[in-house]
């Protein structure tokens, strides 16, 4: 793997009015890695991932995200990620075939390369004749999957992933991971937030956010040493429980 | 007289095009001051089993009873006397903490005072709050606050659908333990959730998937019956380990978990020496390879398949 | 611009895909032009009204029958005395009398001039006037017939007098509308809404699973929406006595008892859209269209009934506040009594009842 960074923050601040959703943050991603973003609810996870999306402008510090600029190439950022969160990935009412044109479409995709793509993310999610099928009617594990296909339909060189598996049963939590694997194996840097802790450990390093700040950043293996912790789940719990913001 | 009995239920729901089972025919009984979990992926039918025992949908065909009362027949006693805590967020956003916890109670004929010693441990936590909207609550407050309003009437039965969703580990842990607290005064409490981690922390549990139940035992009996033996392994490449291991015809699953990839084998004898095979013919470095005791999710999965 | 097309194409799509905007979005403005070019009218035409012929001669038979004639007047009635009159303007029946003195014919003959007087009902000023010039014009018509072969002209004068509302202020029939409609948008629509929040939030499962009783909840409901009616109806009434000069002839108390009725009957009109309502949105919008819009058309003060087209004057009888209406003026302007107005009154307790009883029954006590 090249060491090629795809990410780069420094002292990355976001303030609210007087409250500081992120304090100075400083890391950096490499290309091809698969970074787990983690934080409990309101450590600011949420804040920071949007600033790289190029959605919320910091407050003060730096950050480049695949070589551009948050403040000045924001549009440039937003040409070259994919996004995808569980809350919303794609439109119920339309077809699976209509969901990946618009997407293909909006990402400047030729028809022809749009066609091939689609061609190639039915066969892999094993949606052969699904294709004019509504979004809604498709089993929750199905639309993660084809939601996580068409946010890279454009081979971006990061996507960020929302809690891409909650609620999903754990055979197809797997498959989601395989896909996942498969694309970092491709040159696509993954950056993850989750709640499954185990999957946390499918990660090449973690970062975990307490109370705005970085508090830990190494690999799943190396925390679990530094902490005499069993799993990440325990590391976890180590340092979520001294956070004193928790939304209180 | 068990608290809660369900015989054959059945439900359905059509959309547009099609009908779709979503309970296909759901038996268990729960057992007094047990805590009986209900556990399986969103889309199982946890909702809608949750939904017509707190007699608020009626199920195609079936029976079911709570403390010896039809959900049918006898829908009015049952709502006088459980616990119900839906989903999502169902209290009054714009409501004091202390406001809904006075609307619950007053609606259930009882004061906060009446029943204070049964939620004192929750409310405790909340109590610096009291003034504070719902709304502007963290999602673990939230959880408590509800709790405690699904409690406040000392319920003989307490319902909790996915409690512990969309809430952070630390919170999701005080709360297990809030609920065995609980245990202490003779509530009988189901709970669903999608964790299967959080199996283990109930006294019994019925895995569900797709409508229909995979096994109901206590989470030691559902381990002792995953007869085939499950291995664990790990190497450098962790994606590359798991595609040649399944490429393998002797391997009936190999599935990633966390540190370590679970193997099982289609027979039941001891694979260490094909898995060390897989490992040299890959090229993998830094190989380790253990027999494991398979966990919940191990289980669910397995269950799942057949 | 392939990206902008395909999120055109996109948009397209989702509108396509839900039909049931789609029908009222293409539908709407049909219904509107027809409704608006055909049967809502200013135009006046077959106004009811009566005449009281003192004379009976030649002459004001001769008029009579011009007028009876006439597209824009409908003779329901041939009245015998003031106090028929009278009676006839409290019942509602007409809006405009005609009257002849006695001697009509004589006293044209011999002094070249005669009056008659036009009597009409100004709690609607703006029809009000339109009849009296529409008499006006029939009468001077006659007139000229008259004078065509005559050295010395006829005059007939037309004595107008404006009843109830004699300064001809359209605030007379704009308040009571006012108060029909803000009581059916405060009723209705917020009751229905408040009613499906519960429903959207995923509240009212919890309260479901609970000894209340559903009927309870609904009047619960509703009961702050009726306090905030009531200030309401005493907001307006401030207003329009004191800023308008609308005076209030009649009994307070009954006025009160009437809106406070009528505000019951647009709860219950809220509580039973409610039931079938899913969403916030879609109870708002039911109750705009089911209610809002055909109080404002059909209860009379817009776009008087009687110059609808048959079928719409049915549809009116339907809509409460076309009652309530009547039983407004009536009591505001006209200064009637409980008397005149019982049976309008026995027409909305009976609908209050019919809903009331409907939506209750239908009140779901389960999600499905």
């Amino acid at each position: 793997m090249q060491s090629e960074k795809v990410i780069t923050a420094h002292e990355l601040t976001k303030r609210f009015g007087d409250f500081v959703a992120v304090n100075k943050i400083t890391f950096d991603v490499e290309k091809g890695e698969i970074f787990g973003f983690l934080g409990a609810n309101g450590a600011g996870k949420t804040t920071a991932m949007r600033m790289l999306c190029g959605l919320l402008l910091p407050t003060s510090g730096q950050a480049t995200v695949a070589g551009f600029d948050v403040y000045k190439q924001n549009e440039q950022i937003k040409k070259n990620i994919g996004y995808m969160s569980q809350k919303f990935s794609l439109y119920e009412d339309l077809t699976v075939s209509e969901n990946i044109r618009f997407y293909g479409g909006i990402y400047g995709l030729s028809d022809a390369h749009i066609k091939e793509k689609s061609a190639l993310l039915v066969k892999q999610l094993h949606l052969d004749g699904q294709e004019k099928t509504l979004v809604r009617a498709l089993p929750l594990g199905w639309k993660q999957k084809l939601a996580f296909s068409i946010a890279i339909v454009h081979d971006p060189a990061i996507v960020f992933l929302d809690e891409p598996t909650g609620g999903v049963d754990p055979v197809t939590r797997r498959e989601f991971w395989g896909l996942i694997y498969e694309a970092s194996a491709r040159g696509i840097t993954i950056f993850v937030t989750t709640h499954y802790m185990d999957e946390a450990e499918y990660c090449n390093r973690v970062s975990i956010m307490v109370d705005g700040r970085i508090d830990a950043l190494d690999t799943p293996a190396n925390l679990m040493k530094d902490y005499s912790a069993a799993s990440m789940d325990e590391v976890f719990l180590q340092l979520a429980r001294k956070a004193v913001r928790s939304g209180d | 007289m068990q608290p809660v009995v369900v015989e054959n239920i059945v439900q359905n729901y059509s959309t547009k095009k099609t009908v779709v089972e979503a309970l296909k025919g759901i038996s268990f009984t729960v057992d007094r001051g047990e805590i009986f979990g209900i556990i399986g992926p969103d889309g199982a039918g946890k909702t809608s089993l949750f939904r017509i025992l707190t007699t608020l949908l009626l199920a195609e065909s079936g029976k079911a009873t709570v403390d010896g009362f039809d959900v049918v027949t006898d829908y009015k006693q049952i709502r006088n006397r459980i616990g119900y805590m839906p989903g999502r967020f169902s209290l009054y956003q714009d409501l004091s903490v202390e406001e809904n916890l006075q609307f619950f109670a007053t609606i259930f004929n009882t004061s906060i005072q009446q029943n204070y010693e049964l939620i004192k441990d929750i409310y405790q936590q909340i109590e610096p709050f009291k003034d504070r909207k719902a709304g502007a609550l963290s999602g673990g407050m939230k959880q408590k606050l509800a709790l405690c309003c699904a409690l406040i009437h000392k319920p003989s039965v307490l319902f909790l659908d996915e409690p512990t969703t969309g809430v952070d580990a630390v919170s999701r842990k005080e709360f297990w333990e809030m609920l065995h607290r609980l245990k202490e005064q003779q509530i009988t409490i189901l709970v669903s959730t999608a964790y299967m981690d959080e199996a283990s922390l109930c006294d019994r549990v019925a895995l569900i998937q797709k409508g229909e139940l995979l096994s109901v035992d206590t989470p030691k009996n559902i381990i002792g019956q995953f007869k085939k033996p499950l291995w664990a392994i790990r190497a450098d490449e962790m994606y590359k380990l798991m595609n040649d291991i399944a490429a393998d015809p002797a391997v009936e699953s190999c599935y990633p978990f966390g540190q370590y990839h679970h193997v099982v084998f289609k027979t039941q004898e001891k694979r260490r020496q094909t898995l060390e095979e897989i490992a040299k013919g890959g090229d993998h470095a830094n190989v380790e390879i253990k027999p494991i005791e398979p966990n919940i999710e191990d289980c669910f999965m397995a269950l799942m398949k057949d | 611009m392939k990206q902008f097309l395909i999120f055109v194409k996109k948009e397209w799509l989702h509108i396509w895909r839900d039909r049931r905007t789609l029908f009222i979005l293409i539908w709407m403005p049909v219904v509107q032009i027809i409704l608006y070019g055909f049967a809502l009218t200013n135009e006046v035409k077959n106004s009811n009204i009566a005449i009281f012929d003192q004379s009976r001669d030649v002459a004001s038979l001769a008029i009579s029958d011009e007028i009876a004639a006439s597209r824009y007047f409908n003779l329901v009635k041939n009245v015998y005395s003031y106090k028929d009159i009278g009676a006839t303007f409290r019942q509602g029946k007409i809006r405009m009398a005609i009257v002849f003195p006695q001697n009509f014919r004589n006293d044209l003959l011999h002094t070249n001039s005669a009056q008659i007087q036009l009597i009409a009902d100004a709690s609607d000023p703006n029809t009000a006037n339109t009849l009296t010039n529409y008499a006006q014009s029939i009468i001077n018509d006659y007139q000229q017939s008259l004078n065509q072969n005559q050295q010395l002209p006829y005059t007939i004068k037309a004595q107008v007098r404006m009843l109830y509302n004699p300064e001809l202020k359209g605030a007379y029939s704009f308040v009571p509308g006012v108060m029909a409609l803000v009581l059916m948008l405060v009723c209705t629509m917020m009751t229905s809404i408040a009613i499906v929040r519960e429903k959207e939030m995923g509240t009212m499962e919890v309260i479901l699973v609970s000894p209340l009783k559903p009927f309870r909840i609904i009047i619960a409901k509703a009961v702050p929406y009726l306090f905030v009616s009531l200030v309401n109806i005493i907001t307006i009434l401030l207003l329009s006595v004191y800023v308008l000069g609308v005076p209030i002839v009649g009994s307070l108390w009954l006025l009160m008892a009437e809106s406070t009725l009528f505000t019951i009957t647009s709860l219950s009109l809220g509580i039973l859209i409610s039931n079938g309502a899913k969403t916030q949105q879609s109870a708002m919008f039911t109750s705009m269209m089911s209610l809002f819009l055909p109080t404002l058309l059909f209860s009379g003060f817009l776009f008087p009934i009687e110059n609808m087209p048959m079928p719409l004057q049915v549809i009116s009888n339907v809509v409460p506040s076309k009652w309530f209406y009547i039983i407004i003026k009536d009591i505001m302007i006209k200064g009637l009594g409980f008397g005149a107005v019982w049976e309008e009154t026995l027409i909305l307790v009976g609908m209050t009842a019919i809903l009331l009883g409907i939506s209750i029954y239908k009140f779901k006590i389960r999600l499905a």
